[in-house]
């Protein structure tokens, strides 16, 4: 039988839409940690981890809650554009989002305090305000090791399964991902299908994290 | 005119001491140095005065501008400051070609004069062939011309420099106190520069702040501090003097004289105010003040026997070590001649002996 391609193609989008915007909140969110001293900084920090160590069910469950056709976010989506959000590819990635957020702000603010803090401050001596030197200097000092993070974040986002069938599903050819079509596939009793998306998902992280590891230096200068 | 009233302490860590930071300086010359030996607080000073550092207590002031100012809480930021700071890894973006680097430093510029000026900086710094290469293609000379030009083109009303010279071999530490004396010509800008080596901030000081373990122990031109330094610790710092311990037996100041005791032996040397008689001082001399000869006989007055240990090689004449840390140079011939002899005077100068 004919393997239906369309769950992995579904996972390459939503993956890609996820770290797309997880790369402009966590880079926002990893700069604040890195550089900022603010009230609240440990409680951020910590917000952001807790997709880590939280069984995927209660992510879903709070989102439900906050996403959710009753819910004042979810009414006002519906009102808005007329279907509801939960149960649709936007939910799977908004999933997604959660799930790679943290690694992904993790590796970042790893990466930018890995750059030399001298070049800031001599960006900042020559009057550099702190939007520039981040923009200028530091930013572009830690492109590799930021691409190698949104990398990661990519195979992670990839990856997630408790999440995503919790808000969006499983309907088959519109929000049934990779993993949860290799679940389906495996409870249905279709071994050889999930087999082949098993061997195709794992070929891909693999690949994702050859890439990062290459993008990431050995040593920032 | 700068005023910088520092004062930091940092806490004991698993690797370090505790250390504070406990500075006071003012100087209002065009090239003053922070002359002290490593991990004394010199850095730490620079790096308080452009604003990297907060320091606990204190006030800085650069001409009228308060820049910190502990007890209102004014703390500028760097931006703010208008401090040029030449780093000691001279801190050039790496990703940036030299005029790049140059250009960043004049983004508050109209555009067509941002380029007539780091134009006009790469022609008097001798970069301009070399503008389109990126930092790890030049050499450490060329990097610190582009580290000085570009703080230079941020118009800085103070220009710092940490340790410019470190790392530099001898011809390029002539060139970097050329440029210096250029900078110092033709711009406006007062120079506040950090090192431990004493011949750069006697060449280039106009005024000398001494620093150990977190305070300025003496300040003066550099005639004043390095020949007159204001105790052993000073003079030990500089590490060009012997100090050896003596007494004071007789105070004559009819005579302008005192009788000094090391040792066995007496020796004279001038009257010494605020001394009395009985304490113990330290005499503070230059191997060029000492004269060394083979002994031969009953040494004549001001002559103090000692037992030859080593003898260096020095530029132009051989350097006698000999007990209590006494130094003395004698020319290479007369080495020659002696060299097998144990038994030395050295003769103390008596109207110049400096004692501490």
């Amino acid at each position: 039988m004919a393997i239906d391609w369309f769950p992995l193609w579904l996972s390459l989008r939503v993956a890609a839409i996820s770290t797309l915007l997880a790369a402009g909140a966590g880079l926002w969110i990893a700069y604040l940690l890195a550089f900022r001293n603010f009230r609240g900084k440990e409680i951020l920090d910590a917000a952001v981890t807790l997709p880590l160590v939280l069984p995927p069910t209660v992510l879903g469950y709070y989102l439900l809650v906050v996403l959710g056709r009753r819910s004042p976010i979810g009414a006002f989506y519906e009102w808005l554009t007329g279907g509801p959000l939960v149960f649709t590819a936007k939910a799977a990635v908004i999933a997604a989002l959660l799930h790679s957020l943290p690694l992904l702000v993790k590796s970042t603010r790893a990466a930018l305090e890995g750059v030399d803090p001298r070049y800031a401050r001599a960006a900042a001596s020559l009057g550099a305000s702190e939007w520039r030197i981040f923009h200028r200097i530091t930013l572009p000092l830690a492109t590799r090791p930021v691409l190698a993070a949104c990398a990661i974040a990519f195979a992670r986002a990839l990856g997630d399964f408790g999440v995503t069938i919790m808000i969006a599903g499983a309907i088959p050819g519109r929000t049934q991902t990779i993993a949860v079509a290799i679940y389906n596939a495996v409870e249905s009793g279709n071994g050889a299908a999930a087999r082949t998306m098993v061997v195709v998902l794992s070929a891909l992280a693999l690949a994702i994290l050859w890439l990062a590891n290459r993008l990431s230096p050995r040593h920032v200068t | 005119m700068i005023l910088a009233r520092l004062k930091k302490r940092f806490p004991a860590g698993p690797d370090s001491a505790e250390f504070l930071l406990d500075a006071d300086l003012r100087s209002a010359d065009a090239v003053s140095v922070l002359f002290g030996p490593s991990g004394s607080g010199k850095t730490l000073t620079l790096e308080c005065i452009a604003g990297f550092i907060r320091p606990d207590e204190g006030r800085v002031m650069l001409g009228d501008d308060i820049l910190f100012d502990a007890p209102t809480g004014v703390f500028l930021p760097p931006q703010a400051r208008r401090c040029g700071y030449v780093f000691q890894n001279y801190a050039l973006f790496p990703h940036m070609t030299l005029r790049e680097n140059l250009l960043f430093a004049t983004e508050f510029r109209a555009k067509l004069e941002r380029h007539r000026k780091v134009n006009e900086m790469l022609e008097r710094f001798r970069l301009t062939d070399l503008a389109g290469r990126k930092p790890r293609e030049l050499s450490g000379g060329q990097k610190q011309r582009c580290s000085i030009a570009r703080a230079l083109l941020a118009d800085p009303r103070l220009l710092l420099l940490d340790e410019p010279a470190q790392g530099l071999d001898p011809t390029l530490r002539d060139e970097l106190h050329d440029v210096l004396r250029e900078v110092r010509a033709g711009f406006q800008t007062p120079i506040l520069m950090v090192t431990h080596s004493l011949e750069e901030a006697y060449t280039l000081a106009d005024r000398v702040f001494v620093y150990n373990e977190g305070k300025v122990v003496q300040q003066g031109t550099p005639a004043e501090v390095f020949e007159r330094p204001a105790n052993a610790t000073v003079a030990r710092l500089m590490g060009i003097y012997s100090l050896i311990a003596a007494d004071v037996l007789m105070l004559d100041p009819g005579r302008n004289t005192s009788q000094l005791r090391i040792g066995d032996t007496e020796i004279t040397g001038p009257y010494l105010p605020g001394k009395f008689k009985g304490d113990r001082v330290w005499i503070c001399v230059r191997p060029e003040e000492l004269q060394a000869l083979p002994r031969d006989g009953r040494p004549l007055p001001n002559q103090f026997p000692v037992q030859l240990e080593r003898a260096t090689q020095r530029p132009g004449a051989m350097r006698l070590e000999f007990q209590n840390d006494l130094r003395a140079d004698i020319s290479r011939a007369d080495y020659e001649r002696y060299r097998h002899n144990k038994e030395w005077t050295v003769e103390f100068p008596s109207t110049t002996l400096r004692v501490l």
